[in-house]
């Protein structure tokens, strides 16, 4: 006879949980408990949303589950952002909370919340567990619900009287669902379909999505597109998915992305999107996307194909096994015309800044972060204008390399993301690159790294604003900068404080230092690559706060609403 | 997807697992893109461990179709059928309170029997119809009975099964 506590304990261990991200409570004190004998790294983060955001950034970075852990109420719902987090992107999160005990549910008790029913809409799946006989059951279910099909996060809600009573059920084998049997064999009509499309193709286009990477078919795709000559433009969320430095990368696509990639989409005649959901930031107005192809769709979740464009070949399934059962019908190609086209774009309109700029800009701060580290480290971003520019500076050739909320665009994430993925990646040079506004979000969790001896490096790129929000202010809301300032010397009079402000508020070195990290401020252009090189070889947690110019924008950009072949190239 | 985008109100029916939680599942994705079920049917099959839902959802094809592909999705759905696009039947079962003195009771109870219904209660000034039928069937009553004052009405929602 085991207790419901021991037998989640004991579950999480045989699905492979060595690493665990939480914080306890009254009502998990009876997994806690368990939890002090368990042969798990435990990490006790300071806030849940840091726990969660823990969990999916290990997951990103190593490909394996991430798991956290929380107390009921209060700690459950601090823990919401970040299992939305990772829904939006499909990243395997399993989440135990615990929960009031089965008799008081439903009666306002103490930190009690109605966990399942505010986590149902962002959570792949949830469980409130009733009877401990289904508890190593519905923990086994989790962790295969969370990592197959499209990945996501799972939610156990375990009672407290459960925890604590006995129970000599087991679990062993491959959990079953008659509800769950998500399809990995692409349909091999559908595939040929596909081949024929791509050999009949003149400028064929592959949009590569997060999908390649969870899928683990980066080397597919490389072939194919190498064999077929066919270019390929990487989502936010497929970055690192084919190797940006190929001559076939067209970078990342949509409203912050290449010239080269958005007009090959508007000109090509087959887009193929692999493990792409056509987020409306990648699509600008859908109804002039990609309007002169046939549009091909691998996906592995039936629900993203034809939900924002038109597909004319779907093909429902694993991007791996598809991309492998793909390869052997597809001819080699040249392709000369279109990759002259292709080229000319990719070579007219690079990615680019003002090099004469005295001010730091952050793009030259992150293209020094690639130069330093020769683009072999794991990026986390936060949210917002340094997340763009951290896609466009940096090259990624290697999956699981850039790690980034793209679809809730979660403020916050960046610092307890690399966290996570310092943890399950400790032979990686793991860089967050964050905003004034964003790091803000979860500071506190620098500690977890201090006290792990974890030596992350967290460049925040301080323009003293909301960039992106004031960015789109200036473009389109006539330059009208509501509380967008958060350098106190910039505020309009009814933001003002009534004293005269401090020079920096806050003091991200203090910060820094209070924390335990050391604290490295830049100034100067020159004095980036010296503090990054510094940084990386003090062995320790460091941050690196980077003054730089206030009021830059994020180029090209293609307004809301518009087209892709419409982008804005600068501020005429 | 469908090219179809005209509002009309669908018929849809999915087996879940019999657990708490399914309904409120289903019925959040619905409701959390803004679509209103204008009615709503839930009971076990022949297997207990096995729930019928049907529901009648207004809204047009392509988010219809994207609402049940989200429902496919759910881990305790097991399956979801759009009826609306192929033969199948429907009934929906009514009690109707309609106001009725000695003077109209005979002209109700005739209509009633026009339209196959069955008068299960009869009080002073009142009288409880059941009416069992297809939904338009149902509401052409509805309709019949108007003009005498209907105090209270009752309907279980329609229920939906595939022809073949």
């Amino acid at each position: 006879m085991r207790s419901g506590a021991k037998c989640t304990i004991d579950a999480l261990k045989d699905a492979g949980v060595k690493t665990l991200f939480g914080l306890p409570g009254g009502t998990v004190l009876d997994l806690f408990d368990e939890l002090a004998r368990a042969p798990l790294e435990f990490f006790l983060v300071r806030h849940e949303q840091g726990a969660t955001h823990m969990a999916d950034g290990y997951a990103r970075a190593t490909g394996k589950p991430g798991c956290c852990i929380v107390t009921s109420g209060p700690g459950a719902t601090n823990a919401v952002t970040g299992l939305a987090t990772a829904n939006m992107d499909g990243i395997p999160v399993v989440c135990i909370a615990g929960q009031v005990p089965s008799h008081m549910i439903g009666n306002d008790a103490f930190q009690e919340a109605d966990t399942v029913g505010i986590t149902r809409a962002i959570t792949k799946h949830n469980y409130l567990v009733k009877n401990v006989d289904d508890l190593p059951r519905i923990i086994a279910e989790a962790f295969e619900i969370a990592t197959t099909g499209r990945p996501g996060p799972v939610l156990v809600d375990i009672p407290k009287d459960v925890q604590r009573q006995m129970t000599s059920a087991t679990f062993s084998g491959k959990p079953e669902r008659r509800g769950y049997k998500p399809v990995y064999e692409g349909n091999s009509k559908q595939i040929a379909k596909l081949a024929a499309a791509i050999n009949a193709s003149r400028k064929p286009v592959i949009l590569a999505g997060a999908g390649v990477i969870a899928a683990g078919a980066s080397a597919e795709l490389t072939t194919l597109a190498r064999k077929a000559k066919i270019p390929v433009t990487t989502t936010l969320l497929g970055l690192g998915g084919f190797p940006d430095t190929d001559p076939l990368a067209l970078r990342m696509p949509g409203m912050h992305g290449s010239v080269a990639a958005n007009q090959a989409i508007s000109n090509c005649d087959l887009l193929i999107s692999v493990g792409a959901r056509f987020d409306d930031r990648v699509t600008g107005k859908v109804s002039e996307f990609a309007p002169k192809a046939i549009i091909a769709h691998i996906d592995i979740d039936p629900s993203a194909i034809a939900k924002s464009v038109r597909v004319d070949i779907p093909v429902v399934g694993h991007a791996k096994s598809i991309l492998k059962e793909l390869l052997p019908q597809i001819a080699a190609q040249t392709r000369k015309d279109w990759l002259t086209q292709v080229h000319g774009w990719q070579k007219d309109a690079p990615f680019t800044y003002d090099a004469k700029e005295p001010r730091i800009l952050a793009q030259y701060a992150i293209e020094q972060i690639y130069e330093v580290t020769k683009g072999d480290a794991i990026i986390t971003t936060d949210v917002g204008q340094h997340q763009m520019w951290a896609a466009h500076f940096f090259k990624y050739t290697q999956p699981r390399s850039f790690i980034s909320s793209g679809g809730l665009g979660t403020m916050g994430f960046g610092l307890p993301a690399a966290i996570g993925a310092k943890a399950g990646c400790r032979d990686r040079n793991v860089i967050a690159i964050s905003g004034d506004g964003s790091i803000q979000m979860n500071f506190q969790e620098l500690v977890v790294a201090v006290e792990h001896d974890l030596p992350i490096v967290v460049v925040i790129m301080n323009n003293g604003y909301l960039g992106m929000v004031r960015q789109w202010q200036e473009m389109f809301y006539k330059k009208e900068y509501s509380a967008v300032r958060l350098d106190q010397n910039l505020r309009a009079r009814n933001e003002k404080l009534r004293d005269k402000p401090p020079g920096y508020l806050p003091d991200f070195v203090k910060m820094a230092e209070a924390h335990g990290a050391a604290g490295l401020r830049v100034t100067e252009k020159r004095e980036v690559a010296p503090a990054l090189r510094k940084a990386l070889a003090m062995k320790r947690p460091v941050v690196i706060e980077c003054i730089t110019k206030p009021d830059d924008n994020v180029y090209p950009m293609v307004p809301p609403g518009a087209s892709l072949s419409e982008m804005v190239q600068s501020l005429a | 997807m469908s090219n179809n985008t005209s509002v009309r109100r669908h018929t849809i029916t999915a087996l879940v697992d019999n657990e708490p939680g399914v309904l409120s599942r289903v019925v959040g994705l619905i409701s959390g893109r803004g679509y209103n079920i204008e009615s709503l049917n839930v009971g076990p099959t022949q297997d207990p461990t096995i729930s019928r839902m049907t529901m009648q959802v207004p809204g047009d094809d392509r988010v219809l179709e994207q609402v049940t592909k989200q429902l496919n999705k759910q881990v305790d759905v097991i399956s979801v059928t759009d009826l609306t696009r192929e033969p199948f039947l429907n009934r929906e079962c009514i009690l109707v309170k309609i106001s009725a003195t000695r003077k109209s009771r005979s002209e109700i109870i005739e209509l009633a029997d026009v339209f196959g219904g069955k008068i299960v209660s009869v009080q002073n000034e009142s009288m409880v119809i059941q009416m069992v039928g297809e939904q338009q069937h149902v509401a052409d009553f509805m309709e019949l009975v108007k003009p005498f004052k209907i105090l209270d009405v009752s309907r279980s929602g329609v229920i939906a099964m595939r022809k073949e």
